[in-house]
């Protein structure tokens, strides 16, 4: 059928990484055509990265391997290309924005790939003006990196391949850092580069929704090293394959599949805004009518009360401004808004890393603005994104024992206390484990652990569900749950997670610009047009649905529908 | 926020000189005024630098702190030479002349005075070059120079990175603290030292397996982007040497000829004015 050769192909492809006993890929068998745009989704492990690798050369020259079955790259052998020739070929974009970033100014990054291939001077001056032109970071040129925001170091970052004219331009989880708004804009602007140039894309990333924000041709879902589909969004949409295998659908499909509506391919489920919801209308009217929702009970006891907040590091440049709400005992509170909005400014005045300007902190009625950081740490628990970033002691027991033992509590107790908060995390069959045998997700759990067992009142996590999977997201925030409904911990989680807010949390504090510009259950914030747009938040496409079945009470409906697909979840778990 | 003793860009003469030119006269500096005991040359030197260290506008915020460590080490180091051999002077000089009465083994004689204030000077000639090297030395500048001149590109790219990810792990550093901190290791100045020191490694394992994340994703990212392709590379901030740079270069060169010629014409190297 098509005419044209294709520029990536993989047959009966097989992969093993050196050190592992059983291949990451299995017979793989892909075929994909220039000017083509494909998403690769797939949970954690489940060997996305991996085929990214293999694309991009880091697979077998970085990371060493068996390789079976034959794949071609442009009609060549990646293996005799070597992982320069790929280079010229494919560029990649990697996760962190910040880590990629080589060079000391954003010219010298964007000419990085010229440097290497000994482009002259002058030459390579003219380059970098034009596609920093084009990308529109042409004003920042002589910037750092810690001058740029997160979405301007992507900018950077893609503007940094594109200089070389490559072929393939391959993104890996390109969402996983950036606010929703941003991550929104990055979508569109690798739409427009297709648009504008004769590339191949390819897009991996676990967060569908926001990855199908603009159109893709192809969607591959992975799942232990084998492609299970390989089709148009339409048709994976309608399907369940998603589901099985443990990757997040677009909420608004969730809802329809709640309400016990059949998703058709024909009625073009990629996009809420354009999709045709006629043959589904009804059975949402109805699913609406036939629930009701129910209430939380909040104590009405506070756990934590700020008042008339200021914070500046230079005077007239206020980063946190008149900041006052409370928490009551036993909430769970998200505090959100886009990156560089005073969140962890927030979170680092709570804990007593800085003083603030003006203002007071209560904790139980009690002022905490004298307390020293250890002495808050035993009230005010903080955990920090990376658990690498926090653990410093080889054992597991060790590790959870530390803030007990450093505080001179006899041996005996920390025993019995450790043991106690191993068992409510889970891990307590791991006590005597070194930590370096753990997941990622099970660290974490550890350093929520080692918080825990000082018996806090209040839990502060910074971005706890950062860079997981549908899987490992709904197990961390289930436990999460599990200790704030059991033992009545305060819970208050920075996040630009969108939907960790919507269907975990009691309340949203919305910053933006220093200021709280919402404080409101978040089904209420993220159906606010307005308030959206000022925190870079993005709008629930719930949302949508909600307007276009013609529903009015568009934060109800949200309510309900996550509070029943929480408890689906909760069985299947 | 502006970090002590880093590059700052400012529109000076002395800012747009290549930095090849700026390494050639602080090697050449330093070695000429180690060298050197002879007080005239030495003098000349530091009026030199001073001069030198005004034109490239630096500011005492970019170097106070590092300049006040620097003097208390000077002040221990003429205290040492004091203490440990007082005739020092007497030696180098042929004579001793007590200021205040002859005191036995301590008398402060003129000629230990004099060979002191010579050490002093020789320090205060060097660190305006160095402050001035430091801050008006654009990194990838000078990590393209010293490719120039020779060096593999591995060695000033380390540099350059190194430069790169400082601030990076600084505030990497400055978080995994508070953290530590807030779980109670204390690491403030109401803890003993022994127990600072202790706790310290509460910060340093997590600064050091998040750095080795960090020290993978650059890797690869660097790889990526074809760094180490070939034998050579091209350098965007590379600035060839204009006709100031040869002026300086000229000049430096000679004024160490001349100035070692005139240290070492009569066979010693000190001044002798007594």
């Amino acid at each position: 059928m098509r005419q044209v050769e294709p520029i990536i192909t993989f047959k009966d492809f097989t992969f093993k990484y050196r050190a592992q006993v059983e291949p990451t890929l299995y017979d793989i068998n892909l075929s994909i055509y220039p000017g083509e745009k494909i998403l690769i989704v797939g949970p954690s492990g489940s060997g996305k990265s991996t085929l990214a690798h293999c694309i991009n050369g880091l697979v077998p020259f970085s990371y060493k391997g068996d390789i079976s079955g034959s794949y071609e790259i442009k009609g060549q052998n990646p293996q005799k290309l070597g992982i320069f020739g790929l280079s010229k070929i494919v560029g990649t974009v990697l996760q962190d924005t910040d880590g990629q970033f080589i060079g000391l100014t954003v010219a010298e990054d964007i000419a990085f790939v010229l440097e290497n291939d000994k482009v002259p001077q002058p030459e390579m001056k003219q380059r970098v003006q034009d596609v920093a032109e084009l990308m529109d970071v042409d004003t920042l040129l002589k910037c750092a990196p810690r001058e740029l925001s997160g979405g301007q170091k992507q900018r950077v970052s893609m503007a940094g391949v594109m200089i070389d004219d490559v072929d393939i331009l391959l993104f890996d989880e390109p969402l996983a850092n950036l606010d929703p708004a941003t991550g929104k804009k990055t979508i569109a602007l690798i739409d427009k580069i297709q648009k504008e140039r004769p590339v191949t894309i390819l897009i991996i990333e676990h967060r569908l929704e926001d990855a199908l924000y603009k159109d893709v041709d192809r969607i591959i879902v992975m799942s232990e090293g084998r492609i299970v589909a390989d089709t148009t969004p339409d048709e994976l949409l309608s399907g369940n394959v998603l589901e099985e295998h443990g990757i997040r659908e677009p909420l608004y499909l969730s809802a329809l599949k709640q309400a016990g509506c059949h998703i058709l391919p024909e009625t073009k489920p990629q996009h809420i805004e354009s999709m045709d919801l006629s043959p589904y209308k009804d059975k949402v009217f109805d699913w609406f009518r036939s629930v009701s929702l129910k209430k939380k009970e909040i104590s009405e006891e506070s756990a934590l009360e700020i008042k008339d907040l200021d914070f500046s590091y230079v005077s007239g440049k206020p980063i946190l401004q008149d900041i006052h709400f409370t928490i009551k005992k036993g909430e769970m509170v998200s505090i959100v808004g886009k990156n560089g909005a005073g969140k962890s400014t927030l979170s680092n005045l709570i804990c007593g890393f800085m003083q603030p300007d003006r203002g007071s902190m209560l904790l139980q009625g009690q002022d905490i603005s004298t307390l020293s950081i250890k002495e808050r740490g035993e009230k005010i628990g903080f955990v920090m994104q990376n658990p690498n970033q926090m653990i410093s002691k080889p054992m597991i027991f060790d590790e959870v024992a530390l803030g007990l033992r450093v505080r001179g509590v006899s041996e005996d107790e920390v025993k019995e206390r450790v043991y106690e908060t191993l068992k409510i995390c889970g891990l307590y069959p791991f006590r005597n484990w070194p930590v370096s045998a753990l997941s990622f997700g099970q660290k974490k759990r550890v350093t929520i652990a080692s918080i825990l067992v000082m018996n806090p009142d209040i839990l502060i996590l910074d971005e706890p569900t950062a860079g997981q999977d549908y899987k490992h997201y709904t197990e961390i925030v289930e436990f999460l749950k599990q200790i704030n409904g059991q033992f009545g911990i305060t819970i208050l989680m920075i996040t630009h997670d969108m939907h960790l807010m919507l269907e975990y949390t009691d309340r949203a504090i919305v910053l933006a610009d220093g200021k709280i510009i919402a404080d409101d259950i978040p089904a209420k914030v993220l159906t606010n047009e307005e308030i959206a747009q000022k925190a870079y938040l993005k709008k629930t496409s719930l949302y949508d649905l909600a307007v276009n079945c013609g529903i009015e009470a568009v934060s109800d409906f949200v309510e309900c529908f996550i509070q029943y697909d929480r408890e689906k979840r909760k069985e299947r778990n | 926020m502006s970090r002590v003793l880093s590059y700052e860009e400012k529109d000076t003469w002395i800012h747009r000189l290549s930095g090849v030119t700026k390494l050639v006269f602080f090697l050449l500096w330093s070695i000429t005024s180690m060298l050197s005991y002879d007080t005239r040359v030495l003098v000349v030197m530091l009026i030199c630098s001073l001069l030198i260290f005004r034109m490239s506008r630096t500011e005492w915020r970019q170097v106070g702190t590092v300049f006040k460590f620097i003097m208390l080490f000077l002040v221990i180091n003429l205290l040492a030479i004091y203490v440990f051999s007082p005739d020092q002077g007497a030696k180098i000089y042929g004579s001793s002349t007590p200021l205040f009465g002859d005191t036995g083994r301590y008398a402060l004689t003129k000629e230990q005075l004099f060979y002191e204030c010579n050490v002093m000077i020789k320090y205060l000639t060097v660190i305006p070059a160095v402050f001035m090297f430091i801050v008006t030395t654009n990194p990838s500048e000078f990590a393209a120079s010293l490719n120039k001149v020779g060096i593999h590109y591995n060695i000033g790219y380390s540099l350059a990175i190194a430069l790169r990810y400082i601030p990076d792990v600084q505030d990497e550093y400055k978080k995994i603290k508070h953290a530590q901190e807030a779980r109670g290791i204390e690491m403030s100045s109401k803890a003993s030292l022994k127990d600072r020191i202790k706790s310290t490694s509460a910060i340093l394992f997590p600064l050091i397996f998040s750095s080795m994340d960090r020290i993978d994703i650059i890797s690869n990212a660097m790889e990526l982007r074809g760094y180490g392709k070939h034998k050579e590379r091209t350098w965007y901030s590379e600035r060839a040497l204009q006709r100031n740079d040869y002026i300086v270069l000229i000049v430096t060169i000679l004024f160490s000829v001349v100035a070692l010629v005139i240290t070492f014409h009569d066979g010693s190297r000190f001044y002798n004015p007594f």
